[in-house]
C-alpha cells in the first residue's frame, strides 16, 4: 500500500479505491458493466427528452410517465388475452392516439407561449396521466411480459483475470436495442425527409412554417416517437425490474444525463447517459460506503453539474448565443 | 366605477411612493386582514383552521419565496422543498441547542441558515441558465435530502429518524407542541406571513426589486446598466431560500408537529412550483391564489366527486381526482398563462369601467 497513513480521509478517498480496483479487476470490470447497462437505459429516457425538445423546445417532464404508461399497457393488454405482439402493435397505435391527443389539447392552444408554461403544461399532463394510469390499470406492480416478446433471459458468465463476470442477456439485449434505436433515429433525422423537416422545425419555427412544414404535424410526428422510445424504454425497464408508477422516478434520473449532454443533442444523451451510468456506478461501489450508503441519488447530478461549470449548454450542445 | 382613481391626487413624493396608493386598495386590504385576524378565528372550526388556513398561509409564503426566485429574478429553481428543509432542520437543531432562547425567534432566523445554503447552491446560476439551472438546482434538492436521511445530528439521533417539536409558550399560551390548539398557532402563522409579505412587497417595489426584475429580463444588458449580476442573482437566492426556510420551519413547527424528510421531496418543490406558475410569475397575489388552488384541489376534489352521487370507492376516487387536477393545470395555463393573478388585473379593469364597458 501506498498510504502512510491507511486511515487517513485524503487515503480513503483518493488512494484506496484505486488500489482496490487494480487488485480485483473482476469487481472492477463488473461494476463497469452495470455502469453501462444503467446508462444505457437512461440514455433512452434521456433520448426521448431530446427528441421533443429539440423539435417542439418544450421540456417534456411527462416522458417519465409516458415510459409506465406504454409498459403498463402492454402489461395490460397481454393479461386480457391479447397475443404479444399484437398487444405490442396496439401499444404502438395507443401512443400514436396519445400524440394525437396532447398536439391538440395541450400543445396547440398553448403555441407562443413561454417556455416555462409549457413545462407546467407538461407537469398538468404527468398528472392526468398517472390519475388515468391507476385509474385503467391499477396501482399494483407487474410482471413485463418478456418470454412472450422473446427476449432472452439469463446469465452469461465468462472468467476474468482470476474472477467472474456475470452478464445478464437480458442487459445485452437492452444495450443492442438502445444502439439500434439510436442508430435508426440517426438515420431517419439526417436521411429522410420528415427527419429533415423536424430539424428545420428545431433551428426555427417560423422558418420552418414559411417553407411550408407543418408544425402540427412535426408535433405528433415527435410526440410519436418519444413515445415509441418510451414504450422501448418502458419494456426495458419493465423486465429489469417490474412495471410500477415507481418507474417514473427514473426519468429524474436521466435530467442529469441530458443537462450532461445537451438538450439538444442526440450523440449527448448517450454519451451523458453512459457516463453518468458509469459514473454512478463505480461511485457507490468505491467511494459509497465514505458517506454512509444511497449517493446514488444525488452523485449523477454533482457530475453533471461539475460538466456544466466547463460547459454551461452541456458536452454536445449547441453554443448559447447571446445578443443584446 | 367601485375602482377608480380619478380624483386621488398626490401632493408628496411619500404618498405617491405608498404600498398601496390609492384608497380602495386600502381599504380591501384592510377588510381582508380583518377578516383573517377577527372573522376567521371567531367562525372558522378547529378543522378548518388547522386543515386548510395554516398550511395554506404557509405554503403561500413558501410560493412568495420561489416567486423572488423564478418570477422576479428569472432563474426556474426545482430546489424549493431542499431549502424548506434545511429551514425546519436548522430551526431544530437551534431550539434544541438554545432552548432558553423563544422558538419563535429560532423560526424566523433559521431562515439565514436556509439562505446561507441557497447562496452555495446559487453559485452555478451565475454560468447556466434557463432549464440548465433548474436541473442543476435538483442537485441542490437531491443532496439535502440525501443528507436529511442520512446524518443523523441533524434530528439529535431520534430512533424514529424525525423532528419531534419541543412543546414552548408565548405569553403563557402554546404554540408548539401538542398543546397548542389551532387558534394559537393560527394566529402566530399569520402574524409571520403577513409581516413577510409585506417586507416582500417592499422589496420588489424598491431598488432590489428592480435590479432583478432588470436580470430576470435580459441579464446582459442589466449587467451593461452596471447591476452586478453576481450580488444580485446571489441576493435573490438567498432572500428566496431565507422565505423557503421560514416556510419550513413554520411547517414542521406550526402544522405538521413531527416531520420526516419526505416531507421536503422533490414533490413539495413541484407542488409549490406548481403554485407559483399557476397562480402568476412575479406577483405576490399570485403567490397566495396559486397556494390556495393547488393546495386546496386533493381537499375538495374527493368529497365533490363523492357529491355528484356516482357510488365510486376511495381508490378510484383519489384517481379521478389526480386526473381533474393535471387537467386543472393543462386548463388554467391555456385560459391564463399569465396566472390567476391576472385573473384579478382584468375583473379590476371590468370594475373601473363598470356599468359602461367598452
Amino acid at each position: 500500500m501506498l498510504c502512510v497513513k491507511p486511515y487517513s480521509m485524503f487515503c480513503k478517498i483518493f488512494i484506496i479505491p484505486f488500489y482496490e480496483m487494480w487488485e480485483l479487476p473482476d469487481i472492477f470490470v463488473q461494476t463497469l458493466w452495470e455502469g453501462l447497462v444503467g446508462g444505457t437505459l437512461y440514455s433512452l429516457i434521456a433520448l426521448g427528452f431530446v427528441l421533443i425538445f429539440k423539435a417542439s423546445g418544450v421540456f417534456n417532464f411527462a416522458q417519465g410517465i409516458m415510459v409506465v404508461f406504454a409498459a403498463l399497457s402492454l402489461v395490460g393488454l397481454h393479461a386480457i388475452g391479447v397475443p404479444a405482439i399484437l398487444a405490442l402493435a396496439l401499444t404502438v397505435l395507443i401512443m400514436l392516439v396519445l400524440a394525437f391527443a396532447i398536439e391538440r389539447v395541450v400543445l396547440r392552444p398553448l403555441v407562443n407561449q413561454p417556455d416555462i408554461i409549457l413545462f407546467m403544461a407538461t407537469f398538468g399532463l404527468t398528472y392526468f396521466l398517472i390519475g388515468f394510469g391507476e385509474l385503467i390499470f391499477g396501482g399494483d406492480p407487474k410482471v413485463m411480459i418478456t418470454k412472450q416478446l422473446y427476449i432472452p433471459t439469463g446469465t452469461l458468465s465468462f472468467d476474468f483475470a482470476g474472477g467472474r463476470v456475470e452478464m445478464q442477456k437480458l442487459d445485452i439485449t437492452a444495450v443492442v436495442v438502445a444502439s439500434l434505436m439510436v442508430a435508426v433515429l440517426a438515420v431517419f433525422f439526417s436521411k429522410t425527409r420528415i427527419g429533415r423537416a423536424l430539424r428545420a422545425v428545431a433551428d426555427s419555427h417560423k422558418a420552418a412554417l414559411s417553407v411550408g412544414i407543418s408544425l402540427n404535424q412535426i408535433w405528433i410526428i415527435v410526440w410519436f416517437a418519444a413515445g415509441l422510445v418510451a414504450l422501448v424504454t418502458g419494456i426495458m425497464w419493465g423486465a429489469r425490474s417490474e412495471v410500477s408508477f415507481a418507474l417514473e422516478i427514473i426519468a429524474l434520473k436521466a435530467l442529469p444525463v441530458l443537462i450532461l449532454g445537451g438538450f439538444t443533442s442526440i450523440p449527448g444523451a448517450i454519451v451523458g447517459g453512459l457516463i453518468i451510468g458509469v459514473g454512478e456506478k463505480v461511485g457507490e461501489i468505491y467511494w459509497g460506503p465514505l458517506f454512509g450508503r444511497g449517493i446514488e441519488s444525488w452523485l449523477a447530478y454533482m457530475i453533471a453539474l461539475v460538466f456544466l461549470l466547463f460547459r454551461p449548454q452541456g458536452l454536445f450542445g449547441e453554443k448559447i448565443i447571446e445578443r443584446v | 366605477m367601485f375602482y377608480r382613481e380619478a380624483g386621488q391626487f398626490k401632493t408628496t413624493y411619500r404618498a405617491d411612493m405608498a404600498t398601496f396608493p390609492i384608497t380602495q386598495d386600502r381599504i380591501g386590504i384592510a377588510i381582508i386582514l380583518m377578516v383573517a385576524f377577527t372573522v376567521i378565528p371567531y367562525f372558522g372550526s378547529n378543522f378548518f383552521l388547522h386543515a386548510i388556513m395554516i398550511p395554506f398561509l404557509i405554503f403561500a409564503l413558501a410560493a412568495i419565496g420561489l416567486n423572488i426566485l423564478t418570477g422576479y429574478t428569472g432563474l426556474l429553481s426545482l430546489g424549493t422543498g431542499g431549502f424548506m428543509g434545511v429551514g425546519a432542520y436548522a430551526c431544530y437543531k437551534l431550539a434544541t441547542i438554545f432552548p432558553e432562547v423563544h422558538i419563535l425567534i429560532w423560526v424566523v432566523t433559521s431562515g439565514f441558515v436556509s439562505a446561507a445554503v441557497g447562496i452555495v447552491f446559487g453559485l452555478p446560476s451565475l454560468r447556466i441558465k434557463g432549464f440548465y439551472l433548474a436541473v442543476a438546482t435538483l442537485a441542490s434538492q437531491f443532496f439535502l435530502s440525501w443528507c436529511f436521511i442520512r446524518i443523523p445530528w441533524l434530528v439529535n439521533y431520534n430512533v424514529s429518524n424525525a423532528i419531534e417539536v419541543p412543546r414552548r409558550t408565548l405569553f403563557g399560551v402554546h404554540v408548539t407542541g401538542p398543546e397548542a390548539t389551532p387558534h394559537a398557532r393560527y394566529f402566530v402563522v399569520l402574524a409571520i406571513v403577513v409581516a413577510m409579505t409585506w417586507l416582500a412587497s417592499n422589496l420588489v417595489r424598491g431598488r432590489i426589486g428592480r435590479m432583478w426584475m432588470a436580470v430576470r429580463d435580459m441579464d446582459i444588458a442589466a449587467e451593461l446598466m452596471g447591476i452586478k449580476l453576481l450580488n444580485t442573482k446571489l441576493l435573490a437566492f438567498a432572500v428566496s431560500s431565507f422565505y423557503c426556510g421560514v416556510a419550513g420551519a413554520m411547517l414542521v413547527f406550526l402544522y405538521y408537529g413531527s416531520a420526516e424528510a419526505t416531507a421536503f421531496s422533490i414533490n413539495q418543490s413541484f407542488a409549490i412550483l406548481s403554485m407559483v406558475i399557476i397562480g402568476g410569475l412575479g406577483s405576490l397575489l399570485g403567490s397566495f391564489l396559486g397556494a390556495a388552488l393547488i393546495f386546496m384541489l386533493p381537499l375538495l376534489l374527493p368529497p365533490f366527486l363523492g357529491s355528484l352521487g356516482l357510488s365510486i370507492q376511495a381508490a378510484t376516487a383519489e384517481h379521478l381526482s389526480f386526473m381533474v387536477i393535471g387537467a386543472l393545470i393543462v386548463f388554467f395555463l391555456i385560459v391564463e398563462p399569465h396566472g390567476l393573478a391576472r385573473l384579478w388585473q382584468i375583473a379590476k379593469q371590468k370594475l373601473r369601467v363598470w356599468p359602461y364597458p367598452y
